[in-house]
């Protein structure tokens, strides 16, 4: 439909409008464009498009022309008149804006050459940065509703599941359990009502996957949610999302607004029986909502704690009726596999994890952003050769997968081939598809606690094995870190660990220890230099911290004892400075006005 | 008036010891629910959205409203981050603790602004101008470390940025370029 609009512009100025770019002013930018184009007289010829996510945040904000297939990178709202100037005018390629790869300083211009998104293999993500998200006719125009018409016309409720079970696709959200086992317990459940839920609540911080799908490809959900509704006789579909997402949020109700202006949502889809409607559940703030049996109770209007399961969902889920869960990324697969089949799905990947994984690439490496690539990809081309590496030069030291609930994996494990088995056996899990990647800078003590502050405060308190277990664990953790600490502490530190895992209720409680107990078996030796030697190698932890002046290194310019607010620097102009340790409250202001690097805290 | 209450035969808005008309608006808000059943999270939303802040009394007023226990109005209240019950400053400054932003110092930045705002009890400060809150993660980890002003994303900030951004708030600048573009 929208094909025959598209047609009639010679160019699209694609124009990122995820999070990201929106924070560096991409919203400005898609106004300054239109403007110059507006002044040159070539709006009826060339349109400006704010896409969803292009993934590659890191350099944002990204403009695409097509159909020239040039990939702009950082152009800031300032170089609209110039970009539109130059190329949409005078057909010139700006070479300020191409993309510079770092090693050869080579500008590439098109997308698929530069290293963040060769190795790529865009499933989930297919639509993002390719469609406008708020234009159904876009959506459609790149296969959009069709994997639903084909459901609905031509295969039956249990061909439908056939097909998802061949695929082997399994949970995005965590857990890893087969979709289509899913689908069919929730099928085999007899009951008049049913539910879907879309589970939005990405609460993994450092995880931001499921938000680049909403926002950049909102209908690929809402289709996925309708062939589910199908499958497993369900009329009513819930998403529930995180209030902290509000342009998702946005995004959405415009789609479920548009899917049911042209009966792609309601009563008899298609021209068919079948009906199906859509409602949008706001969380508000619950890490512990992500679980299943939480989330339930927490659409429900009440606090938002866990259940015994059994009775799983797809037995005694929402409202008491049998209710099947889904993650947005597993979600996202279900239309390329009901249209391609699920033995092109289960080609892809490995043999016991089909298909390809959305990960948040993270931290201290050079390309953040969201990178699809097939299951079994080693870390080390994810980090390296995607993520261009670590920021800065520095060393690589952990990389943390499977957020809260999972574990830091070293240098050593990072030729290991990623699916949800490898991850398990190193300690760590899949989780959502966080990736966040430390350098030598990080302690590994502290971030261990940092995940510990975040369980204490997100434990949802219903069992005692988390909500004091997981606080007696970071008391201890917080002794390490400020140097009170004994040996036998560490014993403790592991005994509790693995009491709590073997006996809180939830998946909560039950993988909070696992951020200690993998920092503990790769990183030992920073548990030991805290406790007997009284020091944090990575001059993070501040009661451990001892700053010093390198006698060699200062030239005596007094920049420190003037910064200094307790005055306890002292020397003469051009001779070496001292710090007063014992008066010192390491509040770090020396070294951050040092210019020669004098000042060291370790 | 208290057998009226234990009756729950009536609500007089001017037991409650807050603003009457935004009580109103609350109350028409629940009454233009389809269902009250499974709404209390968005209702208790609502009634921050008017208020600001979830006062004891609006709380009552919608146990009351709904016919359901007190305690379990607070019990949700108090159960997700997203519900406050201290009134917030005039502007809202609230760093992302995710765990991108936090390996590249967010920790920092958050102290910095508490001692610069000179936050010491609660999350606001005195003057009720500024209050400073974490927020996790909003999913912009492209941008690490990552403060929301006012709802506005803040990219890349770092610790010697704090200045520019608190002047920036003071003289009523919605954003500071300089701050967002590198």
């Amino acid at each position: 439909m929208s094909s025959s609009n598209a047609v009639n512009y010679r160019m699209d100025l694609l124009v990122c409008g995820g999070t990201g770019c929106q924070a560096t002013d991409s919203f400005d930018l898609v106004e300054k464009l239109k403007s110059q184009i507006q002044v040159a007289g070539l709006q009826d010829e060339v349109r400006v498009v704010l896409t969803g996510c292009f993934g590659f945040c890191e350099q944002g904000p990204i403009v695409k022309v097509m159909p020239d297939n040039i990939f702009y990178v950082r152009v800031m709202p300032d170089k609209a008149e110039l970009l539109v100037k130059e190329h949409v005018e005078k057909g010139r390629i700006v070479h300020e804006l191409l993309y510079e790869e770092p090693d050869s300083k080579e500008k590439l211009d098109e997308q698929s050459d530069i290293p963040f998104y060769k190795k790529q293999n865009r499933i989930a993500l297919r639509n993002c940065g390719f469609i406008d998200p708020e234009n159904i006719n876009e959506y459609i125009a790149a296969e959009g509703y069709m994997a639903l018409g084909k459901a609905l016309t031509s295969m039956t409720k249990p061909d439908v599941i056939e097909e998802i079970k061949k695929s082997g696709l399994r949970g995005r959200g965590g857990g890893g359990f087969p979709t289509g086992l899913k689908w069919e317990y929730t099928r085999k459940s007899q009951a008049k009502e049913k539910y879907i839920i879309c589970n939005a609540d990405e609460g993994d911080p450092g995880a931001f996957m499921d938000r680049s799908i909403l926002e950049g490809d909102p209908h690929s959900v809402l289709e996925a949610m309708a062939i589910a509704g199908y499958a497993i006789d369900a009329q009513k579909g819930y998403i529930y999302i995180r209030a902290e997402y509000p342009l998702a949020i946005h995004r959405l109700k415009v789609a479920v607004q548009q899917a049911y202006e042209l009966g792609l949502l309601g009563k008899n889809i298609l021209g068919t029986s079948f009906s199906f409607d859509v409602y949008l559940k706001y969380g508000a703030g619950a890490f512990v909502c992500g679980e299943e049996t939480a989330l339930i109770n927490s659409i429900e209007g009440g606090r938002g704690e866990p259940t015994v399961k059994p009775p799983f969902p797809a037995e005694i889920g929402l409202w008491k009726k049998p209710t099947c869960i889904n993650n947005v990324e597993t979600l996202a697969n279900i239309c390329p596999i009901i249209l391609d089949g699920g033995e092109w799905f289960a080609s892809i990947g490995t043999k016991k994890s089909p298909g390809t994984k959305v990960f948040a690439l993270a931290g201290k490496v050079n390309n953040v952003g969201l990178v699809e690539v097939p299951m079994g990809t080693k870390l080390r081309d994810i980090i390296f050769e995607l993520g261009g590496g670590i920021k800065d030069n520095k060393k690589f030291k952990a990389v943390q997968t499977g957020g809260p609930s999972g574990g830091c994996i070293p240098e050593e494990f990072l030729d290991t081939p990623i699916d949800y088995d490898s991850l398990g056996e190193i300690g760590s899990m899949m989780g959502s598809g966080g990736m966040i990647v430390m350098d030598e800078d990080n302690c590994m003590v502290n971030i261990a606690k940092f995940y510990l502050e975040f369980t204490v405060d997100e434990s949802c308190g219903r069992c005692t094995a988390c909500r004091v277990g997981n606080k007696r664990l970071l008391e201890m953790l917080t002794h390490i870190t400020e140097g009170e600490a004994e040996m036998e502490t560490l014993e403790r530190l592991k005994d509790l660990s693995q009491i709590i895992k073997d006996s809180s209720l939830c998946g909560l409680g039950q993988t909070a220890p696992n951020p200690i107990l993998s920092t503990m078996k790769y990183f030992w030796h920073e548990y030991i230099a805290h406790v007997q030697d009284k020091n944090c190698p990575a001059g993070v932890c501040k009661a451990l911290l001892k700053y010093h002046i390198i006698p060699d290194k200062c030239k005596g310019c007094t920049l420190c004892a003037k910064a200094c607010p307790k005055g306890i620097i002292t020397g003469k102009v051009k001779e070496a400075h001292i710090i007063d340790k014992e008066a010192c409250i390491k509040c770090g202001e020396c070294e951050r006005v040092c210019k020669f690097g004098a000042v060291t805290r370790k | 008036m208290v057998l009226c209450k234990l009756l729950g035969m009536g609500i007089f808005m001017s037991e409650y010891k807050v603003d009457t008309e935004k009580l109103h608006r609350l109350g028409d808000y629940i009454d233009g629910l389809e269902r009250s059943e499974g709404e209390l999270i968005n209702i208790l939303r609502e009634a921050q959205e008017i208020f600001g802040y979830l006062p004891q009394d609006v709380q009552l007023f919608i146990a009351r409203k709904l016919g359901i226990p007190a305690a379990k109005v607070f019990g949700v209240a108090t159960f997700y981050s997203f519900f406050t019950m201290e009134p917030r400053g005039k502007n809202v400054i609230s760093v992302c603790m995710g765990t991108a932003c936090f390996v590249k110092g967010s920790d920092l930045v958050l102290d910095e602004l508490r001692s610069r705002l000179k936050i010491v009890n609660g999350n606001t400060s005195e003057d009720g101008m500024y209050t400073v809150d974490t927020v996790r993660c909003i999913g912009a980890c492209g941008l690490a470390p990552v403060v929301l002003v006012n709802d506005k994303v803040h990219g890349r900030v770092q610790v010697d940025d704090v200045d520019a951004l608190i002047k920036g708030i003071s003289d009523g600048i919605a954003s500071k370029p300089e701050l967002v573009s590198k």
